[in-house]
């Protein structure tokens, strides 16, 4: 009783001085130097114009139009920062274009684990002979599919391609990160083979062997490389915020997942603290911050906008790593573990609110007034979706650390759908904006089927409404029939079986989704398609030269 | 601040210093911590070590994801009616001292295990169970496993174990025998047990002191 008092104690403290020291900082102005900062993504004479290189020419001159605070008509970049660009570009071309083609591939797989997973949920004695197909393998072949294949590969090609960006000097050390990306797609390969041949650790998130998850630190370590060699050489003044995400995100993986996996190391209930530790920082210190990147530079660069505040997206950064560090205990409430600890992370999941309401004002106080943009932006369309669903994923996650919620949702659909809503229609959909934007750069090639984009993005919204709305109420009746000690336990099964079935015509919406995603991908890849106008960069061709060479090769 | 190279002008250092030493908190408190707390637990009086089948059983458990579906935590009676559905009391760290990997997990998709060996006490039940989970359980949506089992006409060889199954899933002259794999699974299953007190009977002289103003 007394540690517990003085645990709770010692962390209240702890987090009071912690403000205070937030506070002095900012008053010393520690956090950055306001709109130089913000404005540090864009060049000379560029604010107010719109760049997105998966538009056509007529969303292009929709898109410019729409911006509320449009650009004069003697606002464009100078020819040496074009030129500048596209060779920021160029230097990240070969390592993006390799993670997002093994991120797109590891998709479509771990939709098709997916499906599978929700069928046999509703259909058990579906593909049953083979040991590989059971439900037990073929979902966590889903979740690390997911996880360790399309997230975070499709994570770091996208901050790989910001970094030159972001830092205004070429990448230096693009071979580390390609070794990296790489090894990091071999192992997880090996880890999906493992789990299908029944050699899992038995661990959520952390289902793979540690010999291969050795290999996935090496290569988490080998994909920051570049980061911070590009950094000693950087020539921008400011460090613009999504880089803080970057860099801490980078750091954050291998060292979480190096002690997760050590081998003899977790014990019983305490590898269970471990577990729900690094549950939910690979969620919180992982995909969060690479997708609040992307979301933070491309939602600005689209608009020709700042962000709304800088201080802001700064007290967003350092209160979201303070208190998403300290949640994975409300995964164990009821559970046999010391209580201060399940206190602690209750209090922490509420104070998520904080970096949760900071990026939020942000991102939609930028958006705001500029809703026309999405119409014409296929990009914008994706990730303004994926960073209101943030917002939605987050607010719902602090409630359901609640203990009086948490007692109804623990153990039910309701916190898959749950994970669905982070996982997918936040950090996927940002995925998806971030890599229709980007690999018209990597590629020097239009997207070839600009209707494909919207049917791409049409499936995955209609799935993912079905989907998600489905689970979650067959998620909350589930645990409401579970409290109910007069209805017996297989009344709880039976009432979730249309919302299992649901969910599966959610999920088939979404795998369609991403296999027209793929196709139009792959289709990019071998260059389809009538040529418009190639890699346009500003609402006109600006790279003929390069265009003609990549057509040729 | 505009000018000038101290140390907090230097944003990849406050970068890297912030996210370590928050980074490090987190560990702490989530891990570091209950590591010191609960090295220290001992098995309760009335736990076993597993035996090496019951291990074996428990590798297959990890093996075929049965913890994706079932949970090994009873909770308290004053949070949810678990132990009014024969689940059991809420576990005590002691209850998992032989657990490593831990598989608390994290769905009810099927009932809470911790304590199913006391609950179903019949090992050809849980065959019979796991070969056809509906023909015992209507309406379960639980996966048969028939790659545990081998069927084949004739009879059961010495030393097989031929499942005794209710009328209907096997065509006459079959017979359907479990590998070893679902023997030690099953081993597992009926081990787990945690029905003896969590508490030792406390002693007169604890008793005094806790009461004590």
């Amino acid at each position: 009783m007394d540690f517990t008092v003085s645990m709770l104690l010692g962390t209240f403290l702890l987090s009071v001085a912690a403000l205070f020291a937030f506070i002095w900082s900012m008053s010393k102005g520690l956090f950055g130097e306001g709109s130089d900062a913000a404005a540090e993504i864009f060049a000379a004479h560029e604010l107010g114009t719109v760049e997105d290189p998966a538009a056509t020419a007529a969303q292009k001159g929709g898109l410019q139009k729409s911006i509320a605070k449009g650009a004069g008509p003697d606002e464009r970049m100078d020819a040496a920062d074009i030129d500048f660009r596209t060779r920021a570009d160029q230097s990240t071309s070969l390592v993006v274009g390799v993670c997002l083609t093994l991120a797109v591939v590891w998709l479509v797989l771990a939709s098709l684990a997916g499906l599978i997973s929700s069928i046999k949920l509703h259909e058990p004695d579906w593909w049953v002979q083979y040991e590989w197909l059971t439900f037990g393998r073929i979902r966590p072949i889903h979740l690390n599919l997911v996880g360790y294949g399309w997230c975070s590969l499709a994570g770091i090609g996208v901050a790989i391609w910001l970094i030159p960006r972001l830092l205004q000097t070429e990448l230096v050390g693009a071979k580390y990160a390609l070794v990296g990306g790489a090894l990091w797609s071999i192992g997880v390969f090996a880890g999906a083979v493992a789990i299908a041949t029944g050699h899992s650790d038995g661990l959520e998130w952390l289902e793979f062997p540690w010999q291969i998850d050795m290999l996935l630190v090496a290569a988490g370590a080998l994909v920051g490389f570049p980061l911070w060699l590009t950094l000693l050489r950087r020539k921008v003044k400011h460090l613009y915020v999504s880089v803080w995400y970057i860099a801490a995100g980078l750091l954050w993986f291998p060292i979480l997942f190096l002690i997760a996996n050590w081998p003899g190391l977790h014990f019983g209930i305490e590898q269970a603290t471990m577990n729900w530790w690094f549950g939910h920082n690979v969620l919180g210190l992982w995909f969060t911050p690479l997708g609040l990147a992307a979301a933070y530079y491309f939602i600005p660069k689209l608009l020709g906008t700042p962000i709304h505040s800088y201080n802001l997206s700064l007290l967003g950064f350092w209160s979201l790593a303070f208190f998403y560090s300290q949640v994975g205990g409300h995964h164990l409430i009821g559970g046999p573990v010391p209580s201060w600890l399940i206190t602690i992370s209750i209090v922490q999941s509420m104070m998520m609110v904080i970096p949760v309401f900071a990026v939020a004002v942000n991102h939609h106080r930028t958006v705001i007034g500029n809703f026309r943009a999405l119409i014409y932006s296929p990009t914008l369309r994706f990730i303004v979706l994926g960073s209101m669903l943030y917002t939605a994923a987050s607010v719902q996650g602090s409630l359901e650390a609640l203990r009086a919620v948490n007692t109804i949702t623990h153990f039910t659909h309701y916190t898959v759908a749950h994970a669905h809503l982070g996982l997918y229609g936040f950090f996927s959909m940002v995925m998806f904006g971030s890599i229709y934007f980007i690999m018209p750069r990597v590629m020097n090639w239009e997207w070839p089927y600009p209707k494909l984009i919207s049917l791409h993005f049409w499936l995955v919204l209609g799935g993912f409404a079905v989907y998600f709305i489905g689970l979650s109420f067959g998620g909350w009746y589930q645990g409401l029939a579970m409290l109910d000690e007069k209805i017996p336990f297989m009344e709880s099964v039976k009432l979730t079986l249309p919302y299992l079935e649901a969910r599966s015509i959610g999920g088939g919406l979404m795998t369609l989704g991403h296999l027209v995603f793929a196709a139009h991908f792959f289709a990019m890849g071998w260059k389809f398609g009538p040529k418009r106008l190639g890699a346009a960069l500003l609402g006109e061709s600006l790279f003929p030269r390069r265009v003609v060479k990549g057509a040729a090769a | 601040m505009s000018q000038g190279t101290s140390f907090w002008e230097m944003d990849e250092l406050r970068l890297i210093t912030g996210a370590m030493v928050i980074l490090a908190l987190a560990t702490g408190i989530l891990v570091v911590v209950p590591y010191l707390l609960l090295r220290p637990v001992k098995a309760p009086a009335g736990l076993k070590p597993y035996t090496d089948i019951q291990l074996a059983g428990r590798q297959s458990y990890i093996a075929n994801g049965c913890v994706y579906c079932h949970s090994q935590q009873p909770r308290d009676i004053q949070q949810a009616p678990d132990a009014k559905r024969g689940w059991g009391r809420a576990s005590v760290a002691g209850d998992y001292v032989y657990d490593t990997p831990h598989l608390l997990g994290t769905m009810r998709t099927g009932p809470d295990l911790l304590n199913i060996g006391a609950r179903q006490p019949s090992a050809d039940w849980h065959l019979g169970h796991l070969y056809q989970p509906r023909a015992y359980t209507p309406g379960s949506i639980m996966p048969s496993y028939p790659y545990l089992f081998e069927v084949r006409q004739g009879v059961a060889q010495a030393g097989e174990k031929a499942l005794t199954l209710p009328p209907g899933l096997t065509k006459p002259g079959e017979v359907v025998i479990a590998k070893p794999e679902a023997l030690a699974l099953v081993a597992y299953l009926l081990a787990l047990d945690r029905t003896y007190p969590a508490l030792p009977p406390r002693s007169a002289s604890a008793v005094a002191s806790e009461d004590a103003p």
